[in-house]
């Protein structure tokens, strides 16, 4: 898009959000929806993060609070079983972490720049106060 | 189709208003979202009342402001509507903000202006302050001299903003009271004709095409928008009057009544010119007439489209003029006038030699009388003998105490 000039473009303040027609858009998994280069969906915001949630499985019971409280919609669920975040559109809120119910939390939040694996292995352990 | 047809005599004594109201039943127009205001009230009213007779299938969404109303007219412009509304003096400058993204997003919708006079001092006659505002807003502007150029005006004004190379609003002008509330013999279409004129509405980029999502009126800053300010004025500049000539060419083989970017009376043997809009043309034509009869060659050169400036063919009709008057119905406040700077641009670097010198007139509906223009020919005429402007660049006709001049 950077090299489309001035009359290359369609008229109007007006962006598409697909290529070419859409069907049942609702029950087509964003992956497999055909969006358009202008958009959102194609720009990575991870830049605007300075802090990133850190996703451990092995505590994880699939209630889904955080898919549900996600604001950007930055939380993969797949037939309810939570698998990842989307590090393109997370922008580090932490609002999965804050709603975790897991003792520990399955989500944490950690510098921008930690390295995953160790933070995943040095997990901290259950909080028995709790 | 649901609604009613109206059966029209073959000339109507029509007010510039009901003219207008007429035109928009006729186009069958999707959404009207209005708000009153004198003296262009009386077009939506008579709009509503089609409606509610069931002449129109549409719907007329009232409204708290003309903010509102022109947001309204956008709103459902990008969902795929025909879309008109009508307004005046400090309702247009209310709108003026909506005016700029209704172009932007290059949105088909027809405005009625009923020209009116801006506040302070309030006045709610007619002069061409409002017009004025609105010519840097990239709309479409057609200016009617009288109740018939209304009614024709709305038709074209719809067929070349519609138009998908174009998809530009435009403005339909007619003079507050003068022309809004005089009623004359108005030549009808009949309502096929009409609509069958301006044809069904063609969507484009709707947002009511749910298979193709889009998002309408989207930012961009220094990376984007000068593209798409350069688009707009590019398809302005360089695809709008091809498609008026289109429609005024078709319009005249519909009708018989012939329209012209520029309307020339007796302007090609002419020395002395007067370049005026609205209702004064009428006027200037009448007097030109009788100073042909004492000797002067006089003519009248009338802008029947003000955006896009029609830089050209203004250029082209004056070259062999030895004076011209520009006749500016709008307070200059600090200038010298539109109509004298548009025009001196469309000369300066030609071969004329025209002298060239402006007057400001009728400001609030203060009349422009015969007498007014017989003494204005009389000087042009004395600069082409004097071979140079002898008055100052900038005169005020018709205002009371000293006589008022600058430059």
């Amino acid at each position: 898009m950077a090299n489309t000039g001035w009359d290359e473009f369609e008229i109007g303040a007006m962006l598409r959000s697909f290529d070419g027609k859409i069907d049942d858009i609702a029950g087509t998994l964003q992956e497999d929806r055909a969006y358009s280069q202008s958009n959102s969906f194609v720009a990575s915001v991870a830049d605007w993060r300075i802090e990133k949630p850190v996703f451990n499985k092995d505590f994880c019971i699939d209630c889904q609070f955080c898919w549900v409280y996600c604001p950007d919609i930055s939380i993969i669920s797949r037939d309810k079983k939570m698998i990842g975040i989307d590090m393109d559109h997370c922008k580090g809120c932490g609002i999965c972490v804050e709603v975790c119910p897991t003792n520990p939390k399955s989500l944490l939040m950690f510098p921008e720049h930690a390295d995953e694996e160790a933070e995943l292995t040095n997990w901290p352990a259950k909080d028995e106060e709790k | 189709m649901s609604f009613k047809k109206m059966e029209l005599r073959e000339v109507e004594v029509w007010d510039g208003n009901f003219a207008a109201a007429q035109a928009m039943r006729q186009c069958q127009i999707d959404v009207v979202a209005a708000y009153p205001i004198t003296p262009s009230t009386p077009i939506v009213e008579g709009y509503a009342k089609f409606l509610a007779d069931n002449y129109v299938e549409g719907e007329f969404v009232m409204v708290e402001s003309e903010h509102a109303a022109m947001s309204g007219c956008i709103g459902a412009a990008a969902a795929g509507g025909r879309v008109a509304t009508a307004t005046s003096s400090q309702g247009f400058a209310l709108m003026v903000e909506t005016l700029y993204q209704a172009s932007g997003m290059r949105l088909p919708i027809v405005l009625n202006v009923v020209n009116r006079a801006l506040a302070a001092p309030l006045n709610v006659n007619g002069d061409h302050s409002d017009m004025y505002l609105g010519r840097d807003s990239g709309w479409i502007q057609f200016d009617a001299y009288c109740p018939q150029d209304a009614y024709d005006l709305n038709f074209i004004a719809f067929k070349v903003s519609e138009d998908h190379d174009v998809r530009l609003p435009a403005m339909v002008h007619q003079d507050g009271f003068m022309t809004s509330h005089t009623a004359q013999g108005v030549k009808t279409l009949t309502d096929d004709q009409g609509y069958n004129f301006v044809g069904d509405y063609k969507p484009m980029n709707d947002m009511l095409d749910f298979e193709h999502p889009v998002t309408h009126g989207v930012q961009t800053e220094e990376d984007w928008h000068f593209e798409h300010k350069a688009r707009q004025h590019n398809d302005l500049m360089t695809k709008v009057f091809p498609k008026i000539e289109q429609a005024f060419a078709d319009f005249e083989k519909l009708s018989g009544r012939k329209y012209n970017i520029v309307e020339k009376y007796d302007v090609d043997d002419a020395d002395v010119v007067v370049v005026c809009m609205g209702t004064s043309v009428e006027t200037a034509r009448e007097v030109a007439a009788e100073m042909r009869e004492k000797g002067i060659k006089a003519g009248v050169l009338g802008l029947r489209v003000i955006r896009p400036f029609p830089f050209k063919q203004i250029s082209e009709a004056l070259q062999n003029v030895k004076a011209i008057a520009t006749l500016d119905r709008s307070n200059p406040n600090g200038a010298a006038g539109m109509l004298f700077n548009e025009i001196a641009g469309s000369l300066f670097n030609t071969d004329t030699k025209a002298l060239l010198s402006g007057y400001i007139y009728g400001l609030g509906g203060r009349d422009l009388t015969k007498a007014h223009l017989t003494d204005l020919f009389t000087e042009l005429q004395a600069n082409v003998d004097a071979g140079k402007v002898t008055t100052p660049l900038q005169q005020f006709i018709g205002v009371r105490g000293p006589k008022l001049s600058f430059l």
